[in-house]
């Protein structure tokens, strides 16, 4: 009895530790299919540089922004819709696990449950610290001067990240759903092309119907477009607000989404 | 308290929605610690699904499991302590090397991490990988795979162990290779569940086969047991053509309680006491001058255990299966 009171302790002193290193794991070798593939990382990065072109030079002209130039307003939006186009890996990747079998290996091993999911999330953001260093520097290179210090730049970064991670697990759940990586694809984008581009990312809503106002001024896209342009851009866009709600926004998508992923992973 | 079993399934039962299949029904299994119990039956008889609820993967609609006394469903981290699982179907990352992916599975284990490496060394030499360890899953072939999977499977010394049909795929050398890495952890302490389409293998390695269909246990015992079942031996005659062998078994028929089986030129009885029925063959044979070009006495093996109980040879055994659909489209016609 007192044996097994003694190695259920420990194991639960152990959980959370075990818990860390599991994630860490998987992260690695997520991070490692990556290297892997440099094909996927250059394409995919590739689409949000085409985007930042033809925002800046073919539509940017004829898109009148107030307080700031058009390449200055464009890059927070081309930012967030990067980091949701991003989340699109997360439900390829788990649904190309599935589909290899690899999660059943998995599930016999005596990991941590929250591995998988946990490992998936966790890479997927390391890359969009990547993507977002290099769409730094394309923006740059195309005229973007974010204003504020440092702190305010990192500060608008993690609010982007954090965004982009509680949409990750609404995006998980697609995967696990998913017959196959293809269609997981093909689930995703019905829900991030009016997500982004009926939203502030790109042009003023005022330009907008009014029903569609209502919708675009408040959805999670555009407001965490407002606060990533509070913090880069300021001036007219000073609006801390949008920075809290962009948070709420977040934190709550994630307390939703994230329990059904990992319900459904259990599922499956 | 009594002696602890390895694995234990009490009435498993499990139906798939899609398709409405009873993949198990009510199904037994008893493996004693240190034993090796080969799982055999044909495609679609429930075997696969049997390990995946064994080894946490799959719930199972009903009955109880228990894996060196932890409960499958209540107990699932405790299983997956104990036990080690190559799947049917390769399991392992096409995209990470032979080394990272046992490197993977080594810490998922929560081996210590200096022993990792060594011991993911010493397995891909152990599996003939070592020259592959390096590269990437994807430049390998599929016997490689299946290597690797196995590896896998073995990285945390896990006491109890299921192997899915392991060595399908695998070349003849391999094959030898793979049986004597499991005869080692048997010797070692290692339970063992195979599921098997090759007889020769369960023959082999086995304590104890199971046969299942249809999701339930037909039969259960040590090779030798199922191959007394079906009398001690088999007595093959091999006359001058067809016609003749067609009256051979006619005049040899009483001499053995089961069927008569007729093949081209050939008659097979299976009998108890094989030398002295054969004197009796030759002497009935001999008087009608049906002239005797071959006569052989023979332990039965798996494989007509195996048609006996489910009127189908194993999927592998091609050959076999023309040879035996011969046999019994012939036994048809001579009881008409
Ligand atoms: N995920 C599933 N969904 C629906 N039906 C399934 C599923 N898995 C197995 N089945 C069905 O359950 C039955 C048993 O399948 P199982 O894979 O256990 O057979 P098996 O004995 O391993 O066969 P094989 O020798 O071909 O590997 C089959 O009829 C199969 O079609
Ligand atoms: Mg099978």
């Amino acid at each position: 009895m007192s044996d097994i009171a003694l190695s259920e302790r420990t194991s639960s002193n152990h959980t959370v530790r075990y818990a860390l290193q599991d994630i860490g794991t998987v992260t690695k070798r997520n991070l490692i299919r990556t290297r892997r593939i440099p094909e996927a990382l250059f394409f995919s990065s590739l689409q949000p540089i085409m985007f930042v072109l033809l925002f800046r030079y073919v539509f940017g002209g004829a898109i009148p922004v107030q307080g700031t130039t058009y390449v200055n307003y464009l890059m927070p939006g081309i930012f967030v819709q990067t980091m949701c186009f991003g989340a699109i890996s997360t439900s390829i990747g788990l649904a190309e696990d599935l589909q290899t079998g690899l999660l059943e290996r998995f599930r016999a091993l005596p990991m941590s449950r929250s591995a998988v999911l946990g490992g998936r999330t966790s890479a997927d953001v390391v890359r969009n610290i990547f993507v977002i260093l290099l769409m730094t520097l394309v923006g740059v290179l195309v005229g973007f001067r974010p204003a504020g210090t440092i702190a305010t730049y990192i500060a608008a970064c993690l609010v982007m990240l954090l965004f982009s991670y509680a949409l990750m697990w609404g995006f998980a759940l697609i995967g696990l759903s998913a017959p196959n990586a293809e269609v997981a694809q093909l689930m995703s984008f019905p829900i991030l092309f009016p997500l982004t581009f009926a939203s502030t990312a790109f042009v003023p809503v005022q330009s907008m119907p009014g029903w569609l106002q209502v919708f675009a001024k408040n959805q999670p896209v555009s407001v965490t477009v407002d606060a990533v342009r509070s913090l880069m851009v300021g001036g007219t866009y000073h609006d801390p607000s949008s920075i809290w709600k962009a948070i709420v926004w977040s934190v709550g998508i994630f307390l939703v989404l994230a329990p059904l992923a990992i319900r459904k992973y259990r599922k499956v | 308290m009594s002696e602890i079993l390895a694995v234990e399934a009490r009435g498993l039962t499990k139906t798939f929605s899609k398709g409405d299949v009873k993949a198990l029904d009510g199904f037994d299994l008893d493996v004693p610690v240190g034993q090796v119990v080969g799982l055999l039956g044909p495609n679609g008889a429930g075997k696969t699904t049997a390990v995946r609820i064994l080894s946490t993967i799959l719930a199972a609609d009903g009955g109880t499991a228990r894996i060196m006394g932890f409960d499958v469903a209540k107990q699932a981290g405790d299983v997956r302590k104990t036990i080690g699982l190559a799947g049917q179907f390769a399991t392992v990352d096409e995209y990470l090397t032979g080394f990272e992916n046992l490197d993977m599975v080594g810490h998922l284990c929560h081996l210590p991490s200096t022993s990792i490496r060594p011991r993911a060394t010493e397995l891909l030499e152990q599996f003939g990988l070592a020259d592959a360890a390096d590269r990437p899953v994807s430049t390998y072939s599929g016997g490689m795979r299946r290597r690797l999977d196995l590896a896998a499977a073995l990285v945390a010394r896990p006491p109890v162990l299921f192997l899915d049909e392991p060595t399908t795929g695998l070349d003849p050398q391999s094959r030898l290779g793979l049986w004597d890495v499991i005869e080692a952890l048997v010797a070692g302490g290692t339970t063992v569940l195979l599921t098997t389409q090759y007889l020769e293998e369960a023959d082999r390695l086995a304590n104890r086969v199971v046969v299942i269909n249809a999701g339930k246990v037909i039969a259960n015992g040590t090779p030798a047991d199922l191959k007394a079942d079906l009398g001690a031996t088999v007595l093959e005659v091999t006359v001058g053509d067809h016609d003749q062998a067609l009256r051979s078994a006619e005049l040899l028929k009483d001499l053995s309680s089961k069927v008569v089986h007729v093949d081209g030129d050939s008659v097979e009885i299976t009998v108890e006491e094989g030398p002295s029925v054969a004197a009796e063959a030759i002497r009935r044979l001999d008087a009608l001058s049906i002239p005797i070009l071959g006569l052989s006495l023979h332990e039965p093996s798996l494989d007509d255990v195996f048609l006996a109980l489910t009127g189908q040879k194993t999927e592998v055994d091609t050959e076999a299966l023309t040879e035996s659909t011969k046999r019994r489209g012939r036994k048809a016609k001579e009881t008409s």
